[in-house]
Order: C-alpha cells, then structure tokens, then sequence
C-alpha cells in the first residue's frame, strides 16, 4: 500500500512544481524532471519505499487543470521512448498528447519496471502502460457517471472531457473530477508487466497519437542547454573524486604515499580498499591533478593476464571452454555433407568492442541524514539501487537514485561502476562524493561486448542448395557482468568484495528463418587466463553477441550464395520460403517481407556477387544481410566504394527494411534505425579494444578511433514494413526497436566489400590498412 | 618522524576575470585550471561538457572569436579578455539560434551529450562557410563526435540551418 504520506510528499510537490511551469510540455518535462531532485530536500531524510506497481496512483497523477503525468519505471536514452509512453498512455486515456507528461526512472517516484534493457520499452512495458491509462479512463468515466446519476454507457470521452450523449451540454473535465485528488483503485497482476486494471484496451484503430510524429519533448531542453544531466548535479558541502586504476592488469596495491599529493589545494583524502584507490578533493581539477600525482607502488601479476589482441582468435579457438551451449541438431548434418556436391568452409573473427561511452562513467552520492541518493544515468536505475544497498549493507528503502540523462547507455556499461563507486566513497567521508572516470580508464575499462571466433562449414548440392551447415561459435564471455551486481561491479573485485564462482556468460546462434534442412550449431564460452580485476570486463553491448554472429552467419550465407552462383537476395529469399517454421508473430512471412522491401527499395537487380566491372581506384558494391530479434526483423542494403589505393570503405549509401510491428512514433524511430545503422558501421569499420598482454592499448579517440561526419553515407532510407499477415488487425503488436538493427550492418558492409572487389573479409574492424592487405593477397 | 611536505594553496590561487554570455565573472582559482571546470563548477554552466579532457571530442566546446574552442585544455588564465559564448548563451530573449531551431525541427539528438560541440562546431563553420558544400559539412565537421552516431541528421540540421541564414 502506497502511504498517506508518500502520496503526499509525492503529489505535493508534483503539482507545486507543475503549477509553476504551466502547460507548455518541455517545461512540464522539465519541472517534471528537476521535481525528482527538489523532493530530494522536500522529502528529505527517506526512508524511500518503493511505489506500489498495485495502485494506480503510483502511475497516473491526473491536476485540476485537466493535465496528467505518467509514471513509468523506463529510462529513455534518447531513443524517444518517453514520447512513445505519453502517446499511447493520452490514447488509452484521452487525453490530449500535449496536457500530459512523463516521469521516469527514479527509483522513490516511480514503479520498478526495471529501467532500459532488451529493447523492451513497448514490446512488453508498453502494455502495462496503456491498461492503466486505460483503468484511469474507465474509472474517470465512472465517476462522471456518478456525477450525473446516468449509466456509463450514456456518457461519451473525447480530449479529457466527458459529456452526456443526449446533452453534451453537461460536460465535466478528468481535472474536474479528480484533479490534485487519488484514484485509491488496486491493480492486479503478478508482476509488474501483468499489472492490469477492468478496462480493456482500445482496439488499434482506435489509437490516434499512435503511429504519428509528435516531436520528442527532450529534444529542445537538449538542444538550448537548460537540460540537467546527472553531471550536472551540485549539492552543497559536494566533494570530488577520481580513481587510480591498476597501471596493468592484475596489479596489486602494495603501498600508496599520501604526502605525494597532500600539498594539492583542497585535497581531502585518499582513500584505499583493497586494490581500489580513490583521491577526494574539494575540487574538481584538484582530485584530477591528484590522481595523476599520487605515488602508488603495484606489484605486477605473476602471469600474463591475457594474450594481445593479435593473438587473440588464435587463442579463442585453441583454449578450454568454460561452458557450452547444448548443440542444436536439425536433420543429420554428417550424411548432408557427405553427400555434398560442395563444402564451403570459413572462420569469422570479431574483436572486443566497448561501449565507449562519449561521456565517462559518473555519478554524484549524497549521504545526507542517513540516506543515500545517488544521481546516475545508469539506465537500470533500479538495479543500481538494489545492487548498492546490498553492496553497503544498507536498507533499501534507505536508498534510492534519481535517473538523469547522461551519455548513450547500450547495455551495460561503466556507469553501473561510478554509481557504485560514488556511494561508497559519500558513505566514508560523510558528504555528498561525485565521481567521474577519465577518458583512459572509460575506453580501457569499460565493459565490452565479446569477442567470437566462428567457424561456419555449409553443404551445397550439385543444383547449389544449401542442404547443410554446421556452426561452431565461440565467444570469450567467460565471467560476463551482469547489471549491477554487487559482487562483480569493478570496485567489488578491486576491494575483495567479489563473488566466488564468475558468471558463465552466454554464446548465441545465428538469428534467422531460414529453411536448412540439416543443420549443427554449437556454441562455446571461453575465458582469459585472467578472470577477475582485468579491464577486459564483458557485458550487455546493444544487442549482446548479435551483430557478432549475424556477421558470421549473414557473411556465410553470402559466400554460399557466391558457391552457388545466385543472387544473394534470391538466395536468400529461397531459404526464407523453404522454411515451415513460424511463430506467433509471424517472423518467417515478416522476414522475407523486410528482405523483399529492402531490395525493392534499393533497386536491386539480380545477379551474382562479386561485381564484375572494377575499372578504376574506387570500386563499387552492394551488400545485403537480414537478421530478426524477438519478433523484430530487419534487413538491410549497404552500397559500397572501396579505395583500392587507401583500402578506404565508404558506405555511400544504406537501405533499411525494419518491421517491429505496429509504430508508435515513425520519426524517432527511423532516427533510432539509422544511428543503430552507423552505430553498427562504426564497429564494422573502426571499433576494436586492443590491449598487449598486460594492458589495454586502446585508451582514447586517437587509439580507439569511431566512425566520423567523414563516414557518414549519402543517403540512409528506411523502409518501415509492416508484414503481419493480417496487417490491420486490432490486436497488431508493438514490438521492440533499437537493438535489432544493430544486427545486420556489418555483414552487409562486409558483403558489399567483397561484392565490390573479390575479396572476402572474415576479421572485423575493416580497417584501412586490413582492407588494403586483403586487396594486396589476391 | 613524518615529513609533510608545504601545502601551496596560497601561491596557487589568482583572481581570474571572465565574459562568458555578454556578463563579466570574477572566479578565484588556480590560473592553470581548464576553461571547462570553471565553467561548470563556479559559473554553473552545463552546456559544456566533460568528454575526454583531451581536446579529441568536441563536448566541452565553447565558442570564443567565432571558434569553437575545446575548454578542457584551454587554462582559464589564457581566457580572459575574450568573449566567452556557451550553449546557453546562443538564444536571445526565448528565440533560438537558428541552428538549434534546425537541430529541433531535424530531430537529431539521440541521447543529446554531445550536441553541445556539435551546435557550436556547426555555429564556427557557417561563420565560416554560409554555404557549406557535403563535403565541407563532413570535414568542418570530422573532429566532433558522436557515439548515439547522429551524424547524418547532424549534417541535415546543418544544410537546413544553411539554407535559412542565407535566405535571411
């Protein structure tokens, strides 16, 4: 049960801080926004019991002046996600777009819907969402009934008014009628995605925001600087705090020497726990300059923590798997391929890649009156709380942190560690502690996505079928992190605080439909000699392991086309109609409908890779790769230059068919399909975590390059699809984007390199100097 | 016995004075410190932006003689006498900079951390160049980055903004 007192230190505030910013919708998102942290003073002391996901006041708080906010338990990282929740929470409300607004994350304001993760944000937490707009209408209109002592079904609801049918004459506002007032109404439903109220939802015709472009209301706070990210945060008696990291990995902590930095202005202390350290000054430059000053002696490893980054496949493919994945078996691969007219065989190499987030890892902690907020944009605030109040052995609802908006947040990334570190240090010292990694301990210690080694063997018949493939895919994923853990977030490990057993990490298959009568696709986990304390950490990176085995697996399926002499969408496109297998969601007629829609658009004419014509020193080709994610399916088109005297690729031009159901909002979409697109291109062409075999080598923007303005292609066309079989049905999903598209990109890319030139490129990044190797060999 | 060695604050700290969006602050730190802490930390400003403490990104840009200066390795003392603009400072009486109005109507901000360096980097180029050729957005460009990677309705924003100042 919600309490009096939490409602009203809730609602309070939210109506003074609303009042004050009238209607205009990014200041209501901005008051909205700078309300969760001015609670921090109103409500100050705690404790912070979690709103209960059972009450529908914990999510809807409709004002007397007709205009409501919805609480959701989602962060936005820029996607649109919050625009997405207010359109379909105003069209199950009805109330217009522009009188509400939306409140996210915060862990004391809003219901624990587990923050950002899984591209989940409409595919599953957009249901609860709308049924509880959906009860707050039903329940408005009752209480409108009541009001005019007429049953509900005389009354009719358009743009947060209710009137009679036979007099619209007598009409009441949702403000009218429980403005600055609870609904007092209990949900049910088992979880937090189950909650549900009586009302049903409206039927997908009858959805008016949906599937229009309202602009997203954080962009303008974004765009004239008033918006306050979690770096901003300032709170008096505020100390500054930077961290030493081990020089290599593995480095123990022998001894640190104060006095050489004692004589630093304003420095405070600093402060030791095992093998993490940590300078607290009163100011900023004075706990950086700290840092780089303070005499710490480590002893090396015995051992070497892991081979370099050149080394690495070799390794992967050579080292014990610390777990795998039971194989699965379709068919009889063995007899398929003896009876092949051919064998194609191939080995993928993908490297680390990091998160490397523009701005690095930060957070700010306040200890104030025995709490502890902690300000993050860690994108599953909800998790950093839990995960903090275990690590410091306090209460939970003696925690809470308050969600602000901070750099792009993939999965998970260092961010987890800064909230982590930020609350210990204001535990110890007694003041509120912002923390914020350097630029070199971001690039080299941040979590990254896992390197695979894949080896793809395929069987084509004398008529060039695919009949057969075996799969073998490896992934160095051993001790995975998951979302802040208290027992693996960095400074658990450097402090002896870690867990005993790692976490076994995971391996995945090929994401596809299509119809391979016999097939093998195992799947191994290996690890690093060195397990715990390395800056070679993996962790969820957008899409986890997908835009890795879609390499492999949608080159593979390129270079069997090419054994085959077909044209890659024709190849493709028999494989998806040889399938029988389908789901709920319709993915296999969905699939060949994005591929056929992204060759459509692209102008695609058949034929066989690679391109024939290569006069000159720029050489042209297209590539094709499709891939799904749950029930989201994409396909995408790269067309392709390729230097020949540089090795220079330039993606010219991209096409993009992405079907994720039923659109809330096209515009932010196609924004979120196209930087995923050239998120993805930059770990086709740039991205690579390189390390020798004691550290990390890639530790800024000139070692660790991205993709650049001078990359970007011409033109990016998205083609939204929409290929459900019944495509205008009233029950028509929402399913997820963001994570999906990130799958295809760089087989396509490397599928246009070899279209435009003849050579085949199986080890990613595609650098200049790897293109132009490759282009020397032949 | 333990050795301290002499604490140094008195001789480090100066009073510096700054013109930062048409207003004159007087701030009392250490001459060598970064134009961006000072800005943030004592001024209150939160346009720029800690990136890389580097000069290799562009989120700490501020725009100083119609370039935009990285204030991360810019000291402060180097800063005075110089009109300091920052993000903040673009709009005038609620009216948006016209590039920032392009960067609303395009929609480009994914999750926004670096459009700071990426308006001002844009505000220097047109000062520079009103009619940017594609190719001239992309190298005048090339030093700001982005990881949301929203380069390509960056360079849209910057076509539309260039084609509204010239109509002007």
């Amino acid at each position: 049960m919600t309490t009096r007192r939490e409602f009203l230190s809730r609602s309070g505030m939210l109506v003074v801080g609303i009042a004050a910013a009238g209607s205009a919708p990014a200041s209501v998102w901005i008051a909205d926004q700078q309300g969760g942290q001015s609670r921090t003073a109103a409500a100050a002391g705690g404790p912070y019991p979690d709103p209960d996901y059972h009450q529908l006041d914990s999510w809807i708080v409709v004002r007397e002046d007709n205009t409501a906010t919805f609480f959701v338990g989602k962060t936005d990282l820029g996607q649109g996600t919050g625009t997405a929740f207010r359109q379909i929470m105003s069209d199950e409300l009805d109330l217009p777009f522009d009188r509400t607004s939306c409140v996210m994350g915060s862990t004391d304001t809003t219901v624990d819907q587990g923050g950002s993760g899984g591209s989940d944000a409409l595919q599953t937490d957009g249901y609860p969402m709308r049924r509880v707009a959906a009860e707050a209408r039903r329940v408005l209109l009752g209480l409108a009934a009541t009001r005019f002592n007429v049953p509900v079904d005389q009354l009719t609801v358009s743009a947060g008014v209710i009137s009679m049918k036979s007099d619209p004459s007598k009409r009441i506002t949702y403000g009218e009628l429980i403005g600055g007032k609870r609904f007092n109404i209990t949900l049910t439903g088992a979880n937090v995605d189950a909650t549900t109220g009586v009302a049903k939802l409206k039927p997908v015709r009858d959805l008016k925001m949906t599937g229009q472009s309202p602009q997203r209301y954080d962009i303008p706070a974004k765009v004239n600087g008033s918006l306050k990210w979690a770096v901003d945060v300032k709170l008096p008696g505020m100390l500054h705090a930077r961290n030493v990291k081990p020089p290599v990995a593995g480095a123990k902590l022998v001894s640190v020497d104060e006095s050489s930095v004692r004589g630093i202005p304003g420095f405070v202390k600093v402060i030791t726990k095992g093998n993490y350290v940590a300078v607290v000054c009163e100011r900023e430059e004075q706990a950086i300059r700290a840092a780089r000053q303070l005499k710490a002696n480590w002893e090396k490893p015995s051992g070497s923590p892991f081979p370099t980054s050149d080394d690495l496949f070799d390794y992967m493919r050579h080292a014990t798997a610390t777990s795998s994945a039971a194989p699965i078996v379709v068919g009889d691969p063995d007899a398929a391929f003896a009876g092949a007219a051919k064998v194609v065989e191939a080995k993928y190499d993908i490297p680390f890649q990091g998160h490397t987030a523009f701005g690095p890892a930060h957070a700010m902690a306040d200890p104030s009156n025995d709490q502890l907020t902690i300000y993050s944009n860690d994108m599953k605030s909800y998790g950093l709380r839990n995960g903090i109040a275990q690590f410091l052995q306090v209460p939970r609802d003696r925690v809470r942190v308050v969600w602000m908006g901070g750099p792009q947040a993939f999965g998970r990334t260092a961010a987890d560690d800064a909230g982590f570190e930020a609350a210990f240090l204001a535990k110890e010292l007694g003041r509120p502690v912002r923390i914020q990694w350097m630029r070199p301990e971001e690039t080299a210690w941040d979590t990254k996505g896992p390197a695979h080694a894949c080896d793809m063997r395929g069987a084509l018949d004398a008529r060039g079928n695919l009949v057969a493939v075996d799969y073998r895919i490896r992934a160095c994923d051993h001790n995975h992190l998951g979302y802040n853990e208290h027992d693996t977030v960095l400074i658990a490990q450097l402090a002896g605080m870690r867990k005993s057993t790692p976490n076994r990490g995971g391996v995945s298959m090929p994401s596809e439909m299509y119809g391979i009568a016999n097939r093998r696709m195992a799947g191994d986990v290996v690890g690093l000699p060195m397990v715990w304390e390395t800056p070679l950490r993996t962790g969820n990176l957008r899409d986890p392991n997908g835009p890795q085995v879609t390499f492999a697996a949608e080159s593979f399926i390129d270079e069997l086309a090419a054994a085959a002499n077909a044209d890659p969408v024709e190849f493709r496109l028999k494989l998806l109609s040889a399938g029988s297998n389908d789901d709920s969601g319709f993915k296999r007629a969905r699939s060949i409908a994005v591929v056929q829609a992204a060759a459509k658009a692209f102008g695609w004419e058949a034929r066989q890779a690679p391109n024939r014509s290569r006069a000159g020193d720029v050489l042209k080709g297209r590539g094709i790769a499709y891939a799904f994610r749950n029930q989201t399916v994409v396909a995408q088109i790269a067309e392709v230059e390729v230097n020949r005297t540089t090795g220079r690729v330039w993606v010219k031009r991209f096409v993009c068919a992405h079907d994720c159901g039923l659109v809330v909002n096209p515009e932010a979409l196609r924004r979120t399909l196209e930087c995923g697109t050239l998120h993805s291109l930059s770990r086709a062409l740039r991205e690579e975590a390189r390390f020798d075999a004691e550290k990390m080598i890639t530790v800024d923007w000139n070692s660790s390059p991205t993709l650049r303005h001078t990359d970007v292609p011409d033109a990016i066309e998205i083609v939204l699809v929409n290929g459900d079989p019944n495509p205008a049905r009233d029950d028509l999903p929402h399913y997820g984007a963001g994570e999906t598209v990130c799958k295809p990109t760089i087989a396509a890319v490397a599928n246009a390199i070899f279209d435009a030139t003849g050579v085949r490129l199986r080890r990613v990044p595609f650098t200049d100097a790897r293109v132009l190797a490759a282009l020397k060999s032949i | 016995m333990l050795f301290e060695p002499p604490r140094r604050e008195t001789a480090a700290m100066s009073s510096i004075t700054l013109k930062v969006n048409g207003t004159t602050r007087v701030v009392d730190v250490e001459p060598s410190t970064p134009l961006l802490y000072v800005l943030r930390n004592d001024l209150g400003l939160q346009g720029p932006r800690f990136g890389c403490g580097l000069g290799q990104c562009g989120a700490c840009a501020v725009l100083i003689r119609n370039e935009a200066v990285r204030s991360c390795v810019r000291p402060v003392s180097a800063s005075q006498n110089v009109e300091i603009t920052t993000l903040e400072g673009l709009s005038h009486d609620g009216t948006l900079h016209p590039l920032q109005q392009a960067w609303i109507d395009e929609q480009v901000p994914q999750c926004g951390f670096c459009q700071n360096g990426q308006i001002l980097t844009a505000i220097a180029l047109l000062g520079k160049t009103p009619s940017p050729t594609d190719a001239q957005i992309r190298e005048g460009m090339a030093g700001t980055l982005c990881r949301c990677m929203t380069y390509y309705r960056i360079q849209a924003a910057i076509k539309r903004a260039a084609k509204g100042m010239a109509a002007l």
